[in-house]
């Protein structure tokens, strides 16, 4: 019991001498019904760089939240979705987008699966045509022992 | 002969890991490196003036450094940035996150302050425009305003010697 009280004690000595971060509380932007599905259809392809397996659409983070206000504010602002992976990229670089650009310096990356691919295939092949090639064929049989050995047990 | 293939393939993926398990995937390499620093207007917290730009950098080297005093990694560097600006071998500007100004204050009466200028980004607007995404983050820029380096969580001796100083040396 003791104990018990004294924990609840050292959690609130620590709660009331904790800063935190300031959240500011925005207003919501309005989007028109069109701005509004280019803003649902875009968060899920941005990259929360605080969770980075989550998306901006789904991280509870609050630089997630100051990027999601972000990315309203400039749909709001008539952009459209280049604008708007770009203005995200010049800060936070291609990490940012979950889909990476096709560029000479991504090159390798996006033909990696079909290299990989490729590569797997033609090992296949080759296995299958060397299987081909030597045809199991039965083991030479003793005849003779074989009918010695049916004629004993008749 | 028959193992030759599978020990190659073996080899090159031993070696893709020992490069690839060591890098941290939380280091997000910054696009503003080689560019000229972001754009800003903020206020100062106690200067001389009430606003400050990027404009008002350029002329020397100088560190940006983005903090807040709820930061854990800050505290941590707190100390080597304050040896950094007493030697004088750093020009220091402190821009405070998403922090209040009655948590900023005693956090700088109690550990001492390091920083030329402190500007506030209250709303981390600024942050985002300097591709902040966990504080403390450390930016170094040249005599022109051009960012040179960026540090993602705490500076140390290490990377102040072996990384920061060369750059500024040559950049001079």
């Amino acid at each position: 019991m003791k104990r018990r009280v004294a924990c609840v004690l050292l959690l609130a000595l620590a709660a009331a001498g904790a800063r935190a971060e300031v959240q500011t509380v925005k207003p919501e932007i309005p989007l028109t019904p069109q701005q509004e599905a280019l803003y649902r259809g875009l968060l899920p392809e941005l990259r929360c760089l605080v969770c980075q397996n989550e998306s901006l659409a789904e991280s509870q983070a609050s630089l997630a939240a100051d990027l999601r206000y972000e990315v309203r504010g400039l749909v709001a602002k008539g952009e459209d979705e280049t604008a708007i992976k770009k203005y995200l990229t010049d800060r936070y670089g291609d990490f940012v987008l979950y889909k990476p650009p096709l560029e000479a310096r991504t090159a390798l990356l996006w033909a990696a699966p079909f290299l990989l691919v490729l590569i797997g295939l033609t090992m296949l092949f080759a296995y299958a045509r060397r299987t081909r090639a030597t045809p199991a064929t039965r083991p030479p049989a003793d005849e003779a022992a074989l009918r010695k050995i049916l004629d004993d047990h008749s | 002969m028959r193992f030759a293939i599978p020990l190659v393939v073996l080899a090159l993926l031993v070696g893709l890991f020992m490069i690839g398990l060591r890098r941290d995937p939380h280091l997000v390499p910054s696009p503003l490196i080689g560019k000229a620093a972001p754009a800003f207007d903020l206020p100062t917290l106690d200067g001389k003036r009430p606003r400050m730009t990027d404009a008002d950098l350029r002329g020397a080297p100088v560190l940006v450094n983005f903090f807040a005093s709820w930061c854990a990694g800050c505290q941590e560097e707190h100390a080597y940035l304050m040896q950094l600006a007493q030697n004088g071998q750093a020009r220091l500007l402190g821009i405070d996150y998403k922090d209040a100004e009655s948590d900023l204050r005693p956090w700088l009466t109690r550990r001492g302050n390091p920083y030329g200028v402190i500007l506030t980004d209250l709303e981390g607007k600024a942050g985002i425009d300097w591709g902040v995404y966990g504080v403390p983050e450390t930016f170094v820029l040249d005599a022109k305003g051009t960012v040179i380096y960026k540090q993602i969580g705490p500076m140390t001796p290490e990377i102040w010697q072996h990384d920061i100083q060369p750059l500024l040396r040559s950049a001079t």
